[in-house]
């Protein structure tokens, strides 16, 4: 696979991203243009925005705290409407599961439709080898398959793509005319392409949103239809989830899918949210629980919350770093700010770089609609790497400077005015090469007065 | 140990001490819901149709589809339409179908959804399959927000359930908006007075 960076870090894959530069400006205002969607539609809600954020978070570090006796609920319920419940210690157990499904069938073909925990699993990978052809359905998903990449976003996979180049790709596999770059050309093109797919394969993966303890029903959220279109055609309904995603009751889902899609896309609700709950008559239908490595973040104090994700995106398309880094530079299936706290989880060594890919800003925190403390956590990560030992050595003599001034915010003022009068004698001293956000990119110019002094000032001002 | 056990058992090691659920708190809303709800879904990309109870939902499909050669209804009292071999039915035979006609419990304002379950649907991928989508929705029966929406659901027995929300739809070509991804191209709701 032509991005499977896992020797590389992400300043070094930021840095390939970087140097085309139109690319990472359209990259950076595309996302920040959905940050705006998805703030314009937050305030639609008015003042019942944020108790909503509230609930979401504390009903899912309720469902946490309770996590065991959920999990053992749901797979009663499950089983009860006819659904066959798998559990799956990790990655690797998944995907042997899947496959032995399939084995069962006599089945080498399947269509599957968005699931992250797929990707974080490589369960494409796995089936290939067995000789199975996966084929993604939803379409962003489809065109980085078609261009053997992974994901670069986890609610759009192929944001770091061009509309010419999918015009390329096109033409190539689908055999769409030569120089057309119209999307919706394209996209027709792809229909066309997938309904053959959806219309012959007699199984069908998908992802999981949310999964009901109480009544053992799970819900997928997509816009395209390609979840219901595979699942719904299938003989074999295979859904794979992590543990996490459980929630209490039905109820509850009102709370989740308010807050869901505006998180995402700025939509106020996802086009199809589909409740599974029994397998259709003549069906079969499977549920996979994959725990691989969740149950140690359970145990984490410090990382718990991470585990209330529910997969909006939101903080991906706010992040500055993502925004102009690009989803491949993670070099991990989840990328982001959320998927630099859920990686080192799994592995500190490979992914110890991650934590360190962030301005700390905490603007992910600010729209994260279960609440999660996403930047302070990436901070507790930076130290623990560092007591273990795994500090990225680029990082190190900046880095410190950085951790120390940020949990000292006296000496982050006193760096401000430092740091803006050497700027205007010298510019070039900052921009050096112990700073890691220099790299193509112009430092923009002081501001005449920090925030922290413009603060001071008005306040005094306000105050006497 | 079976990895079920060995997974429960290490959760519940890891999992902290009980915390509280939390009720759900709603809060009053002062809107006209059939407004709202044909505001948001028309932002939506879908559209909404006033009907008389004398209006007959069969001539208002063919009078806004003029050129559909199939027309599939899933409600019994559209008669021309109604598939009454749906139990025999191959699903995968749908797929030429232009329009679905199918009838929907509830609307919701707030997002412009419709929720339909299989007993409404007959057929699961119906809703999905067809070019166009038409759903019937009694204007008395949208509620305010998705809270009020799971209150109306309550315990229902449903093998498959769905909100829909518009037609179906994708950006992931350079964020320009596409209808018609996988599934309907459009969705129109005949609203009954
Ligand atoms: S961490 Fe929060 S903002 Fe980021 S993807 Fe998860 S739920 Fe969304």
């Amino acid at each position: 696979m032509s991005n499977s960076n896992h020797h590389t870090d992400h300043a070094t894959l930021a840095e390939k991203f970087n140097r085309d530069e139109a690319r990472v400006n359209w990259h950076d205002e595309t996302l920040w243009f959905i940050r705006q969607k998805r703030d314009r539609a937050a305030w639609s809600l008015g003042n019942e925005w944020e108790p909503l954020r509230e609930t979401a978070s504390a009903i899912k570090a309720h469902t946490l705290s309770n996590l065991s006796d959920y999990l053992q609920q749901f797979e009663k319920a499950a089983q009860q409407n006819g659904i066959t419940v798998h559990w799956a210690a990790d990655g690797e157990e998944h995907n042997r599961i899947v496959h032995g499904i399939l084995a069962k069938h006599n089945a080498t073909q399947l269509v599957k439709s968005k699931s992250m925990l797929t990707e974080e699993c490589h369960l494409n990978d796995y089936l290939k080898e067995k000789g199975v052809e996966v084929i993604d359905t939803d379409l962003g998903e489809r065109i980085v398959q078609l261009a053997e990449e992974h994901p670069s976003h986890i609610v759009l996979p192929c944001i770091h793509w061009k509309k010419e180049e999918i015009g390329e790709l096109f033409h190539k596999h689908l055999g769409s005319p030569e120089g057309v770059i119209d999307p919706s050309f394209l996209t027709n093109t792809a229909r066309v392409h997938l309904r053959e797919k959806f219309l012959t394969r007699r199984v069908a993966i998908t992802g999981v949103n949310f999964a009901i303890a109480e009544t053992g029903e799970f819900v997928v959220c997509t816009n395209e239809g390609n979840a219901d279109m595979g699942a719904h055609l299938s003989d074999v309904h295979i859904a794979c989830m992590g543990i996490e995603k459980l929630i209490p009751k039905r109820e509850h889902l009102g709370v989740f899918l308010r807050l869901l899609a505006r998180s995402a896309t700025g939509q106020p609700i996802t086009t199809y949210s589909s409740h599974f709950k029994k397998p259709r008559e003549g069906q079969e239908m499977h549920l996979v629980l994959v725990d691989n490595g969740r149950s140690t973040q359970l145990g984490r104090e410090d990382f718990r919350n991470s585990l209330k994700c529910i997969r909006c995106g939101a903080c991906f398309n706010t992040c500055p770093v993502y925004r102009r880094s690009g989803g491949h530079s993670y070099h991990t299936a989840i990328a982001g700010p959320i998927g630099s706290i859920l990686a080192p989880n799994l592995d500190m060594r490979q992914y110890k770089d991650l934590p360190f890919a962030s301005t700390l800003c905490g603007s992910c925190s600010n729209v994260c609609p279960v609440k999660i403390n996403i930047h302070e956590q990436l901070y507790q990560w930076r130290q623990v790497l560092t007591e273990e030992g795994y500090q990225p050595k680029s990082k190190t003599v900046a880095m410190k400077a950085m951790a120390a001034t940020l949990s000292k915010p006296s000496l982050f003022s006193i760096a401000g005015k430092w740091g803006r009068k050497v700027m205007g004698l010298v510019p070039g001293l900052v921009s050096n090469r112990l700073n890691p956000w220099y790299k193509q990119r112009e430092m923009p110019a002081p501001p005449e007065q920090s925030f922290t002094e413009w603060y001071k000032q008005n306040r005094k001002g306000g105050k006497s | 140990m079976s990895s079920r056990d060995a997974i429960l058992q290490k959760v519940k090691a890891a999992q902290p001490s009980l915390l509280p659920l939390p009720s759900i708190e709603k809060q009053p809303r002062e809107v006209d819901a059939v407004k709202q709800f044909q505001a948001v879904l028309e932002s939506i990309g879908g559209k909404v149709v006033f009907l008389n109870a004398e209006e007959s939902i069969a001539e208002k499909t063919v009078a806004l589809f003029p050129e559909a050669k199939r027309i599939v209804s899933s409600i019994t009292a559209v008669q021309n339409y109604f598939f009454s071999d749906y139990k025999s039915l191959r699903h995968h035979s749908l797929q030429d179908v232009d329009v679905a006609i199918i009838e929907a419990q509830f609307g919701v304002a707030e997002n412009g959804a419709v929720w339909v379950t299989e007993e409404d649907l007959k057929i699961r991928v119906l809703p999905f399959i067809c070019e166009h989508l038409v759903a019937v929705v009694d204007s008395t029966t949208i509620v305010a927000t998705l809270h009020e929406a799971y209150e109306r659901i309550g315990a229902s027995a449903y093998g498959f359930g769905a909100f829909i929300a518009g037609p179906s739809k994708t950006a992931d070509i350079e964020q320009s908006l596409v209808l018609g991804a996988h599934g309907p191209k459009s969705m129109t709701v005949f609203l009954l007075h």
